[in-house]
């Protein structure tokens, strides 16, 4: 009987494997993770995707230039608006066409919107985690009042196809102005909430300070961009330093932190609600008069060459790299999604943490599986 | 750096490799045999200092594969695209850059897995997103009669 | 909507088997009852109509006051799937074993075009499989992309009058169906 005993403590020094699977509630989507544990403490995450890969870069070399923007709007569907801005961009600067000022202001306050309802959606879920079910009902709630002015303007709430190769698709609504500023009053007087709900709480600063830290390098080296680069300073904001559409002309910070662990990610997002509030803010009481679409021809074809055009989605810089060889379908396209990059430093900071942290720290990522595997 | 300047600073580091002015960056085309070095001098170098890998693209050019990397520099705010090709379809080899930039680890799996292209030196080559019996499908040769229409 | 305005629906008309018993009915109507005002889902999003899901259960089109009270995470304790997002052919086998793991009465909602017939991937995409009905039986499509939460909760009111028109003999043929394939 005792030898029995002692073999069971023996055995306790051995690493386990255990499965967080595909259909999991707080995974945001289908994600593998193949964790091995020495008791609770993690020592190795590794990520199995390509559970919703469904070919979008071999289907776009058979579709027109004007197709692919409906794909991208599946890819990474909480910036629909950003990505389609993306490919709308590298189109209209291969041809070298000039765009009116009226469709930049747009596109801008456009994206700006976008990237609220994004931050709300990583708050109300996030919150929802770490079991604050209030967080999910406040943040969808507010969240509504945005896919309300998409709906009026754009046709639908989530999966726009609202700008296109050579400007918009219809017109602005005229409620559109009020309907903005109705909604940053409204927000700028709820956004203290959220704050009190969780940035001041004791037990979401215990689960989230300390953890998870990204230093400097690492980041600059694994290549994380967007607001959980720059929780670690890594300058990488593409509307501060390639400004594209209306950026040139808005003055707004870039959000930096120096720490790089969970809290500050969560704040650099808090944070650049307000300012994406600021920029529209600057926009929306003077959209320039002029036509919303510039007479393109039906059929677009690219010069022979590559170009590349980078912009700045909620989660990181969003890359499309275009080959043409001169038809009206692609050659090539790759995206190169944010969401794919990020992913790769999960095993990296999620060392030596409990597996409760994981959950903690993979929700901080802000991560969107679709435009992982697109 | 402007792009005249960075052509003339490579061409001056690398003599065998062919820098020159593309329409948006400037573009070094390299043999598979020198890409790792290569890499290793424009990362260390202190007027370059490209210290963040973008982008790699695998692409099928027809009778060859190769590879493209966008990178870009923090400190000095230039950019640069590198490429290389291997005419070996049937088991293309080049040397991996997982020691230089870490984010290469799933980027160069991503590229085996679409196009098979085969890194040496890669700390774990495993098909990501696909099953092991697939075939690549970003090749222009892929054949799938049932579900791919060509005109 | 009234009851009586469901009658031009032909589809469920058509499910209505000829009766049984005076006693039967009335448990058959009890049962019935209960199983379909506490349906209770399983968390399953596979991509952008999951977003949708989620704002069905928010505060605004709620989706509690049907009886989709909690979503839970077990498919042992789960009663609808709604499968919401594309489902690729490396997602089959995991589908399947989960449907397969939930127990009777068990009931599935398509919900969105790609879970109908492969959606905007149907043409030229290698690896998507062109509608769930292919893996699992369905009961009830609702088409959209992704379909508006309004119309997802028309959809599980659909489900809700199949369920009604129920009886245990329909029930025991249908159960016998679903371990069968």
């Amino acid at each position: 009987m005792e030898e029995q005993v002692i073999n069971s403590v023996i055995n306790e020094e051995e690493e386990y494997i255990i499965n967080m699977g595909p259909q999991h509630p707080s995974t945001h989507g289908v994600l593998r993770l193949v964790v091995s544990l020495k008791g609770e403490t993690v020592k190795n995450v590794e990520p199995h995707i390509g559970y919703i890969h469904r070919g979008i870069e071999k289907m776009c070399e058979s579709i027109t230039y004007q197709q692919i923007i409906h794909l991208t709007d599946r890819m990474d569907y909480l910036s629909a608006h950003i990505n389609n801005e993306a490919v709308c961009l590298a189109v209209e600067k291969a041809l070298e066409i000039e765009i009116p000022d009226r469709i930049k202001v747009i596109r801008t306050i456009m994206a700006e919107l976008t990237r609220i309802q994004s931050h709300q959606l990583f708050w109300g879920t996030w919150g929802m985690d770490l079991g604050g079910l209030t967080c999910f009902f406040y943040g969808f709630r507010d969240r509504e009042m945005i896919l309300d002015i998409f709906e009026e303007t754009c046709g639908s709430r989530m999966i726009v196809s609202y700008n296109c190769p050579g400007g918009l698709m219809y017109d602005i609504h005229p409620n559109f102005q009020k309907r903005v500023k109705d909604f940053i009053k409204y927000f700028r007087k709820t956004l203290p909430e959220y704050d009190q709900l969780l940035t001041g709480n004791v037990i979401f600063r215990e689960r989230t300070i300390g953890i998870g830290r990204l230093s400097l390098e690492d980041a600059i080296s694994y290549g994380i961009t967007g607001p959980s680069g720059r929780a670690s300073g890594f300058s990488c904001d593409i509307r501060k330093h390639e400004p594209y559409s209306a950026y040139d002309r808005v003055k707004f910070t870039e959000v930096l932190y120096s720490d790089g662990d969970t809290y500050h990610r969560y704040l650099a997002r808090m944070q650049e609600m307000r300012e994406s509030m600021d920029i529209i803010e600057q926009l929306i009481d003077n959209i320039p008069e002029g036509p919303y679409a510039v007479k393109m021809k039906p059929v677009i074809k690219l010069p022979e060459g590559e170009y590349y055009q980078k912009v700045e989605t909620a989660r990181g810089e969003l890359g499309v790299y275009i080959v043409s060889d001169g038809n009206k379908n692609p050659y090539r396209v790759k995206f190169r999604s944010p969401n794919f990059v990020n992913l790769s430093v999960l095993n990296h900071i999620a060392r030596d943490f409990k597996i409760a942290d994981l959950v903690a720290i993979g929700g901080s990522l802000d991560l969107v599986i679709p435009d992982i595997d697109r | 750096m402007n792009k005249a300047e960075l052509t003339e600073y490579i061409k001056a580091l690398d003599k065998e490799s062919d820098a020159r002015e593309g329409r948006q960056y400037v573009e070094v085309t390299v043999l598979p045999a020198r890409l790792h070095e290569l890499a290793g001098k424009i990362r260390e170098n202190e007027e370059l200092n490209f210290d963040f890998l973008v982008c790699i693209t695998g692409m099928d050019y027809g009778q060859e594969l190769g590879v493209v990397y966008h990178l870009r520099s923090t400190k000095h705010g230039h950019e640069l695209v590198v490429k290389s090709r291997t005419a070996d379809r049937q088991d293309p080899h080049l040397d991996s850059v997982t020691d230089i930039w870490k984010t290469a680890d799933f980027l160069e799996r991503e590229v085996y897995d679409l196009l098979g292209i085969k890194f040496t030196n890669h700390p774990d080559l495993r098909r990501l997103f696909l099953d092991k019996s697939w075939g690549f499908p970003l090749r222009k040769d892929y054949v799938d009669d049932i579900n791919i229409v060509t005109k | 909507m009234k009851k009586e305005e469901f009658r031009d629906n032909e589809s469920l008309e058509q499910l209505k088997e000829s009766g049984t018993n005076i006693l039967l009915t009335t448990i058959d109507d009890v049962i019935n009852w209960g199983r379909k005002n506490s349906l209770w889902p399983l968390t399953f999003a596979t991509s952008c109509c999951g977003i949708e899901m989620m704002a069905t259960g928010g505060a605004r089109h709620d989706f509690a006051r049907f009886g989709m009270e909690v979503y839970r995470a077990s498919p042992r304790q789960a009663d609808v799937i709604v499968v919401a997002g594309t489902i690729v052919n490396k997602m089959a086998p995991v589908l399947k074993r989960l449907y397969d793991q939930m127990s009777e009465p068990k009931y599935v909602v398509a919900m969105g075009a790609c879970a109908i017939s492969g959606g905007p991937f149907f043409l030229n995409s290698y690896c998507v499989v062109k509608g769930v009905e292919h893996i699992i039986p369905v009961d009830v499509y609702v088409p959209g992309c992704p379909p508006r939460p309004e119309a997802l909760i028309y959809g599980m009111l659909q489900l809700q009058r199949k369920i009604e028109t129920e009886n245990i003999k329909s029930r025991r043929k249908r159960n016998a169906e679903h371990t069968s394939e």
